[in-house]
């Protein structure tokens, strides 16, 4: 089955046929979420304006979590089937979803200043996605440290793979332990604890980042395969020059 | 068994050792990683805060209309809504800072009052426009400020 999926020509085949469909709805997601997000939500009853914060962070916080998941996945793939798709999977997704670790860090920096009144506290939650952001690092430092390519590709996957621990830790660090950081306000038993009004953009957003995610991929895999196939072209081409010469 | 199951059953294995470790390692350092005590934890931790020498914070509600300005100082109780401590603080209190409110304090104490250096702000989990948060309020229903 992973075979089938992992051919690199159908790969293009059916990406060709969704990626402008993928493109279409992360536009649309990401131009209502904002609007409804920035000008069409209710005020906070406690924290006004500021809450609006919320729709880029916690869709990014999602994302970090969602993404890591998918790298520790695709490396497992890597490390057991030994596919060379999975391992430019990964090589996509770890940029992409640190991108998104900072993003939660930054937002949330900037909504803790003017409602908790300080910009960084070493709370279990906060810390916790820290410590993702630096798996996502260290993922990529280290599958670029290798004089061979493959070594570098095993032992990042193996950090990747360890870093799953992490989170259910960042997940469910609010319930475990006293933080700062409130408890879950959509998954939650009994329900959401936010106004209806508030959850849509919320939702849309998620989706819009999702998507772009998604889209990402696609297209950053497609170049890398481009990029590969031009390196084998390259050396076949070398290949054959060298053979002339010889028999000269 | 093919290698491909031997690699896969290799890494489940990894990782569920891990995962205990980790457990176990989370479990031993609980003191170091709760961010605060309610006043509630602390007198079963510690029994009488004449023990607590060291910085430490505590978290829990401003108890209604206990707060009380003298000068430059804010004086508060902070509740769990079973016990109570006395908060004594010179500075700048965050915008959320009300009765009812749940806030982290953190500092040291002295004769039995808890001198804070750092009080912030911690908002709950539930988000509504004012509107709503009024109408729940008048039909006492309201469940909010409990965290």
């Amino acid at each position: 089955m992973f075979d089938w999926l992992a051919n690199p020509n159908r790969f293009n085949r059916i990406t060709e046929k969704i990626q402008p469909c993928i493109l279409v709805i992360t536009i649309i997601t990401l131009i209502s979420g904002l609007y409804f997000g920035l000008f069409d939500s209710p005020k906070d009853y406690q924290q006004g304006d500021a809450v609006r914060i919320m729709y880029v962070h916690v869709p990014s916080a999602w994302l970090a979590s969602f993404l890591y998941f998918s790298l520790a996945i695709s490396c497992v793939f890597y490390l057991v089937w030994k596919h060379p798709l999975a391992d430019l999977v990964s090589s996509t997704i770890a940029p992409i979803g640190m991108l998104f670790s900072v993003l939660t860090l930054v937002t949330g920096s900037l909504w803790g200043k003017p409602m908790w009144g300080t910009w960084w506290v070493w709370d279990a939650r906060l810390t916790s996605m820290l410590v993702l952001f630096f798996f996502y690092l260290g993922y990529i430092l280290l599958s670029n440290a290798f004089e061979r390519k493959i070594d570098g590709s095993k032992t990042a996957s193996v950090l990747a793979i360890v870093g799953l621990i992490n989170l259910p830790i960042v997940k469910f660090s609010v319930d475990w332990w006293h933080t700062l950081h409130q408890p879950a306000s959509i998954i939650k038993i009994g329900g959401p604890s936010i106004d209806d009004k508030m959850l849509l953009p919320l939702i849309l957003m998620i989706f819009a980042l999702s998507f772009f995610s998604l889209y990402m991929i696609i297209l950053n895999v497609k170049t890398k395969l481009i990029e590969k196939k031009c390196e084998a072209l390259l050396l076949k081409s070398n290949l054959e020059k060298y053979r002339k010469q010889v028999k000269i | 068994m093919n290698a491909k199951y031997r690699r896969l059953f290799i890494t489940i294995i990894i990782i569920l050792t891990l995962g205990l470790a980790t457990k176990l390692i989370l479990m031993a350092l609980e003191d170091n990683i709760v961010y605060f005590y309610t006043p509630n934890d602390l007198i079963e931790k510690f029994g009488d805060t004449k023990n607590i020498q060291n910085k430490i914070r505590i978290g829990g509600l401003v108890l209604e209309s206990s707060i009380k300005k003298e000068g430059e100082k804010t004086i508060f109780m902070i509740t769990d809504r079973k016990k109570e401590v006395k908060v004594v603080f010179k500075g700048p209190l965050p915008d959320l800072f009300r009765e009812g409110q749940g806030i982290v304090a953190e500092g040291m104490f002295q004769n039995n009052n808890f001198i804070a250096s750092e009080v912030l702000a911690k908002h709950d989990e539930n988000y509504m426009p004012p509107e709503v948060a009024d109408a729940l309020k008048k039909n006492n229903v309201w469940k909010g400020d409990s965290n």
